[in-house]
């Protein structure tokens, strides 16, 4: 276990952190994908509103995902998940079918073949099956390996940038572009921007990316500018079913424990929330979820922690390191000095 | 059912997740799981093209145990009337009711009527042909005699009463047929059935939603009376959270019938005269008759009004207010036979209006064959769709049956205005007009559809200026005097004319009451009467929701009268109590001696429970204090139709027009008034009792996608859309993929007789196969987005589709059809065709195929072709 520092740990208060006072509440997202309709609405609105421009008109294959994961120019990113298992007390209509062995793993394997060759791949997070440490090749739960398939369920999920309460692509940011706003968001301007690439790999969700064109970082600005114009982001504007739910993120985390709560009650056992404990690797997201099965399986890391959460120990160490080798010199110099 | 409405209408899809938050279960009855599948509570699979025996299934489950409202389809259904001793079932002609004349493939429907009501002969081809049944649309059609006491048994027990003959109709559609039928496993079946019932009653009620998966088929308007008798017998009909939704299938498509494009209708669902009616008074004669009950028998009002609206001041008492400025109908005119008209060379003009039937109408061939073959085409739309380019870019260029330098059509194309560069109403699928203001000005030459049609008409006026010919006063006559701002017409000051005017004021109408037949009113569609009453327009009140009642009675405007439930009298007992503290909608209220509550009473306000019409009383004057259905000519809601259906005054699971397996209920294989059109430039696949319909052993259906506009032109042309489904698929079944050898993401194509198209294929969980009687059947699905032009393109599914039509409202059965699907990219070139004419011969194809409509007992049957003529391409 690491000391808390305010780079890492449970913090009350971002944006007064890092400077804002006399601020507006933190805000976030809560995704509650157990109402999502997969209608890719968010993408749309966002792409429109933040002028973000088309990314391959790509046939992916996975399931009606086709924009595969997100990235410069995909800061929403809603996927769809086929699997042979059962959701909650839902009655998909397989059984008396005259099925045979699901195509789950078999999709998924094409899916992978195509990935590697697509020109703008699939990366890590989201595309490709993920490997859990089954035996066998197949997304977690996918496949029970029975000769007739009974079971079916169509997991939809709208992903964004978190907004971590530590964020790893602005501690690492060199030039500034990256701040943290007034709402407690993270945003990157692009005018400052010098497409370094630090923060690419300083996010622990694989988020932020660079654009191939100009090299600029990219990624959800949770609309500063409709923010500060007294709108709600135009994602959750969008969304028909309040799968995205905008506002305060304290409200946001109590409407969340309730909704946990009753979809517990309504026999969904596997729903849980993903990004809501201030006390995780990030110190909590700005946008947090609530899924129904493991983060992997919607190309979610299952124990994201910030890059800064070792910095203190790393300078301790590398004091450490380097006075022991002051020390060692002066040795060496002081030995020296005898002969 | 017959829905995907979280794809197809994810927007009012929130509702149904609100309810499902408040302990609503949602059930999806469709051949795939779709998007909407995913939400529901449960997911029931089933062939497509079996709803009726379904819910037939349902109906006689309700009835076998007794679980049908009685007090409320005593009260307010046609359930004790008797029939005439002349009715004959279906059971009694193996799939066929009395009347069939298998030459016309058409009903006389006389002996379908009440004991004791005098019925006409009513021959039913030039019926169906017009699509008759269609300008029923709002209320019921005519009898006469329904003002008098039609013989009833109260109890339900005559054998001849209406209840009884429904309950024997349906005897046979057990949980087991139903298995055998539609694949759907009888323990699943019955838990609907028992879902169905035990939420609705007294304390609860249940709604059904269904889209054009239920109305594209050959039995459309059927399945949609199927699940109108369940909702009656189960109390679901004009009470709070019932009724049966129908989803349209545009935004303001409900407009479009309101207001109709359709050849057979005036505004508000005043038929369009045919030829045999002389003058007004035949006309009204045949909408409304003296001796019926209910509001059609004001139609005189609405229809004059609407002629005063028309004509102006050159309608009058003496010119039959201009009556025969009317065109008449003489036939099908419908969309189909348009497009067949124009292949045979018939037709030499056509307007689009923002359709685009190259790609969005079914036989997508014989709509491009045919508009390559006009002098003329208009086109109006927001981008270049393929039915305006048809001539250099179909794929007959490809095959060379259309040779683009020797295409003869001249094409105009006009840049159209979108929907927020101009004002006006949407009426959507709850029947809401909501007003929109202008948010931007139109760039270029793009111009609303209200500009095109005002300039055109003045022009039209212009050039017939002077003229001394009589068949120009109909144009020379017309008002056409709508305020102008600029050149732009003011769709404000049209909605006002909509509404309707009282000429000796000059102010709006309230409503369709203050109507009136003496020529001293105008109005454009008498259901829209009161939408700018008070001289306000009432569709663009916009009051949140968080500051009214739960009927939002101040937001936008709902036909008729701003009633949110139609036929709401029926929310409250006979002696007008709501039937519980739950369910209370409007009641009547014994003080203030009138009808109240959430909603405005779909009944006139002061008309006591108790009230009994006085002998000799006509239309409203007649329903007495417990007619709930107002528009009625009866004053019940129909479970057995009388009169007024094409296709029989009962639901009866007929077989597709192309289906892989025989009927299992009646001899009748399919609808035997459904309309087909035997041509060579439109075969029909083989179906039972048919041979070789093993060629063509799939299932097919098609449907849209949420990412995606119909045909595409508002979506294909938009890369934000595009790049979310940029290419067209083909799901099928791991099961289907492993017999015919389709992998994932590689191309297949399927065939039709009409043609082949290719896709790439996606094997999915979320098809299954089912199983039908002894045999495995596979299904197959494609969305249709996809044409020629666009960031992404595709070969157009419509062209699989052939023609064949609903005998009712003249629809394309485009929901299911079979086929065969093969791996690879399809044949190019003039190869497809004769890779198409293989498989034609190989299942022994002509244009008799599929047109021997009667399928009972060994006598002559009849084939319904065209006469040979034009088949070739131009």
């Amino acid at each position: 276990m690491t000391d808390e520092h305010s780079l890492y740990g449970p913090l009350e208060d971002p944006a007064a952190d890092a400077g804002h006072q006399e601020h507006p509440p933190r805000v976030g997202f809560f995704t509650d994908t157990s109402v999502c309709i997969g209608c890719k609405a968010c993408e749309v609105a966002c792409k429109e509103w933040n002028d973000v421009p088309e990314d391959g008109l790509d046939l992916l294959g996975m399931s009606f995902d086709n924009t595969g994961m997100l990235g410069a120019s995909s800061w929403r990113h809603v996927a769809f998940i086929e699997q042979e298992r059962p959701l909650g007390r839902q009655d998909p209509g397989l059984s008396d079918l005259p099925t045979g062995p699901s195509a789950a793993e078999h999709t998924a394997e094409v899916v992978a073949d195509g990935l590697r060759d697509a020109p703008r791949g699939g990366g890590e997070l989201g595309t490709e099956p993920v490997d859990l440490g089954f035996p066998s090749f197949e997304l977690p739960g996918a496949g029970t390996g029975s000769e007739t398939r009974t079971d079916f369920r169509w997991l939809m999920s709208s992903d964004v940038c978190k907004h971590c309460t530590h964020a790893g692509c602005l501690d690492v940011c060199p030039t500034g572009a990256l701040f943290r706003t007034e709402f407690g968001t993270v945003v990157v301007q692009p005018d400052i921007c010098n497409g370094c690439g630090y923060c690419v790999s300083g996010c622990p969700y694989g988020v932020i990316d660079r654009r191939p064109d100009d090299g600029r970082a990219w990624k959800c600005t949770l609309c500063h500018d409709r923010l500060r114009g007294g709108l709600e982001p135009a994602c959750a504007k969008a969304c028909p079913t309040d799968s995205i739910q905008f506002g305060p993120l304290d409200e946001l985390r109590e409407r969340a424990d309730r909704r946990l709560e009753q979809l517990h009650e309504a026999g969904v056992g596997e729903a849980r929330l993903y990004g809501r404990d201030p006390e995780d690797g990030v110190g909590g997201d700005g946008a947090f979820f609530l899924l129904l099965d493991e983060p992997e399986v919607y190309g979610l890391p299952p124990d994201p922690v910030v890059p800064t959460r070792d910095l203190p120990s790393m300078w301790k160490h590398a004091a450490v390191a380097a006075s022991a080798l002051l020390a060692a010199t002066a040795a060496v110099f002081i030995r020296e000095g005898r002969r | 059912m017959g829905s995907n409405m979280a794809e197809a209408h994810p927007v009012g899809f929130q509702w149904v997740m609100e309810a499902k938050a408040r302990g609503a279960r949602v059930i999806h009855i469709d051949p795939r799981f779709t998007r909407t599948s995913a939400l529901a509570d449960q997911h029931v699979t089933l062939r497509a093209g079996t709803d009726i025996a379904f819910l037939g299934g349902v109906i006689n489950h309700i009835l076998s145990n007794d679980l049908h409202f009685e007090e409320y389809v005593q009260a307010y259904t046609n359930a004790p009337f008797l029939l005439s001793e002349r009715y004959q079932d279906t059971e009694d002609l193996d799939g066929l009711f009395s009347g069939y004349d298998p030459h016309t493939a058409s009903y006389d429907s006389s002996s379908w009527t009440y004991e004791g009501v005098e019925a006409e002969e009513r021959p039913g081809r030039r019926h169906k042909e017009q699509a008759a049944p269609d300008q029923h649309g709002s209320g019921g059609p005519v009898i006469g005699g329904a003002v008098g006491d039609i013989a009833a048994d109260p109890t339900l027990q005559h054998p001849r009463c209406v209840f009884q003959v429904l309950k024997r109709h349906f005897a046979r559609y057990t949980p087991e047929m139903v298995e055998r039928i539609c694949g759907v496993p009888r323990d699943r079946f019955l838990d609907v059935c028992r879902a169905w019932t035990e939420n609705s009653g007294r304390e609860r009620t249940a709604a059904l939603v269904y889209s054009v998966g239920w109305t594209q088929h050959s039995v459309g308007a059927q399945y949609i009376r199927t699940a109108s008798i369940i909702q009656l017998l189960l109390g679901n009909i004009g009470r709070p959270g019932g009724g049966i939704y129908a989803l349209r299938g545009h935004a303001s498509i409900q407009g479009s019938t309101d207001i109709p494009t359709l050849f057979n209708l005036l505004p508000g669902y005043l038929p369009m005269p045919d030829i045999t009616q002389e003058n007004l008074a035949d006309y009204l004669d045949g909408v409304r008759r003296p001796d019926q009950k209910g509001f059609w028998g004001n139609a005189d009002a609405y229809m004059i009004s609407l002629l005063k609206e028309y004509w102006g001041e050159a309608a009058t008492a003496d010119n039959d207010y201009c009556f025969d400025y009317l065109p008449r109908i003489n036939g099908d005119h419908g969309t189909y036979r348009t497009a067949m008209d124009m292949v045979d060379g018939k037709i030499f003009g056509y307007f689009l209006l923002g359709q685009n039937p190259a790609v969005g109408s079914a036989h997508g061939r014989l709509q491009r064959l045919g508009m390559a073959n006009l002098d003329w085409l208009v086109v109006r739309d927001l981008t270049m769709i393929e039915s305006a380019t048809f001539w250099k870019d179909a794929p007959e260029v490809e095959t060379g049956e259309i040779v683009t330098e020797r295409c003869r059509t001249e094409v105009f194309f006009f840049p159209a205005a979108s929907h927020v560069e101009k004002a006006g109403t949407f009426t959507q699928t709850q029947r809401m007009l909501q007003w929109r203001d202008k948010a931007v000005e139109p760039s270029g030459d793009q111009r609303s559809e209200l500009w095109f049609f005002h300039h055109l008409g003045r022009r039209v006026k212009d050039r017939l200026a002077g003229s001394t010919d009589d068949r120009d006063r109909p144009v020379l006559d017309l008002a056409w005097d709508y305020r102008t701002e600029g050149d732009e017409p003011s769709a404000a000051d049209v909605l006002r004319h909509i509404n309707g005017i009282d000429l000796r004021t000059g102010r709006t109408v309230g409503g369709y009451p203050d109507l009136r037949a003496d020529g001293s009113t105008a109005c454009g569609c008498w259901i829209y009467s009161g939408v700018y009453a008070d001289e306000t327009n009432q569709s663009r009140r916009r009051k949140s929701r968080f500051e009214q009642g739960p009927y939002d009675a101040e937001w936008g405007w709902t036909w008729p009268l701003n009633r949110r439930v139609l036929y709401n009298r029926a929310s409250a007992d006979p002696q007008g109590r709501p039937w519980s503290e739950r369910k209370a909608l409007v009641w009547w209220d014994e003080d203030r001696g009138e009808w109240t509550g959430h909603d405005t009473p779909d009944f006139e306000k002061d008309k006591p429970p108790h009230y009994r019409p006085p002998e000799g009383a006509s239309g409203p004057q007649a329903l007495s204090g417990e007619d709930a259905f107002i528009m009625m000519s009866d004053g019940k809601a129909w479970l057995f139709a009388p009169t007024g259906l094409a296709d029989g005054p009962l639901p009866t699971h007929y077989e597709p027009h192309e289906s892989p397996v025989r009927n299992l209920l009646y001899g009748q294989q399919a609808n035997p008034t459904r309309k087909v059109y035997g041509r060579r430039d439109n075969p029909s696949n083989p179906a039972p009792p048919e041979a070789h319909g093993e060629v063509f052993p799939f299932v097919f259906t098609a449907s849209r996608l949420t990412e995606h506009h119909t045909a595409g032109g508002m979506s294909r042309q938009l890369p934000y859309l595009s790049e979310l489904q940029p290419e067209l698929v083909v799901e099928v079944s791991p099961e289907l993929a492993a017999e015919r050898g389709l992998r994932h993401l590689d191309w297949a194509h399927v065939i039709t007789s009409r043609t082949a198209v290719e896709a790439r294929v996606f094997v999915t969980d979320r098809m299954a196969p089912l199983r039908v009687e002894d045999r495995t059947v596979h299904q197959i699905w494609m969305p249709y987005h996809w044409g020629s032009v666009g960031l992404t393109t595709g070969d157009v599914v419509n062209d699989l589709i052939g023609v064949v039509a609903e005998p009712n409202v003249l629809i394309q059965e485009s929901k299911v059809l079979t086929c065969d699907i093969r791996p690879g990219r399809r044949p190019r070139g003039p190869a497809l065709l004769e890779y198409v004419q293989d498989y034609r011969r190989r299942a022994g194809i002509t244009p008799q195929t599929g047109t021997r409509i009667a399928t009972t007992g060994d006598d002559h049957r009849p084939t319904h072709t065209e006469p040979h003529r034009g088949e070739d391409s131009p």
